[in-house]
């Protein structure tokens, strides 16, 4: 029972790891502010999320894992939000989208 | 009264997360919850909002799978050596009008694969979302519409 809860943890963490890493590697590579912010806002949560539930498995107390639920249940809430807002903020200030961009209704609307 | 039942949930949240069951701290969480929600009793006032559990809850499992989903292609398309990228800011004609129905979708919206939500339009009737893949904005617009506006307004009214 040990064992299989050490490897669940240590399967939550590598996979965590992992993601987060990925998000990292996803800032780096992307084009443009809005691209990245998907980088950082999902792979990131996904990332952190996973970790934080393998420490509070891994702690094998109930209070410890509620702290680290309610941690992934912030985490989610207010991921989107600021990434949400970097986004607007940096289409207020005109900061373009990247060469290869097919679309942006934003603009076409505040030309019209 | 209305703020009560919200109230007590508060308690069990805050006994949860500060990890102790004792009569004083569960006593101390629903004061804060009461005193929290005192100060945004004004977002009350006039509420018609439904309280669904089990659609709420199905709303959560698709979220959770969706935000599973959307993680992996994120990697998959950082993790690949030519990133095929088509980015643009989509329009989505809104059905919901409320502030937190509004909210949510965005949220949602963020958290799923290849969209990102950028601001909405003062007139409240438009989201405008980031799309990483935007060749197709209206099968993007349909899946939304279908997805999570449907399944909000089913939790939510």
């Amino acid at each position: 029972m040990d064992i299989l809860l050490a490897l669940v943890v240590a399967v939550l963490l590598v996979v965590g790891g992992l993601f987060a890493l990925l998000a990292a590697i996803g800032i780096v590579r992307l084009p443009d502010v809005y691209t990245r912010m998907h980088a950082a806002s999902k792979a990131g949560t996904v990332g952190s999320s996973l970790m934080l539930v393998a420490a509070g498995l891994h702690s094998g107390e109930f209070a410890t894992f509620a702290r680290a639920f309610a941690g992934v249940v912030f985490f989610i809430l207010t991921a989107p939000v600021a990434a949400h807002l970097v986004a607007k903020a940096a289409h207020q200030a005109g900061y373009r989208l990247s060469r290869g961009a097919v679309c942006d209704d934003m603009r076409d609307k505040a030309k019209n | 009264m209305k703020l009560v039942i919200p109230a007590v949930v508060f308690a069990m949240i805050w006994a949860a997360v500060t990890g102790s069951l004792s009569p004083l701290n569960v006593i101390l969480g629903f004061l804060l919850g009461l005193l929290a929600l005192w100060l945004i009793r004004r977002d009350f006032a006039g509420n018609r909002t439904a309280f669904r559990p089990l659609r709420l809850l199905a709303l959560a499992a698709l979220f959770v799978k969706e935000l599973a989903l959307s993680a992996w292609r994120v990697a998959v398309l950082v993790a690949s050596p030519r990133m095929a990228l088509r980015p643009g800011i989509f329009a989505f004609p809104l059905t919901v009008d409320r502030d937190i129905e509004i909210t949510l979708l965005a949220n949602l919206i963020t958290l799923t694969p290849g969209t990102l939500s950028v601001d909405v339009s003062d007139d409240r009737r438009f989201l405008y979302v980031h799309a990483l893949d935007c060749s197709d904005p209206v099968a993007t617009r349909r899946d939304i519409a279908d997805g999570f506006e449907r399944k909000i307004l089913e939790a939510l009214r």
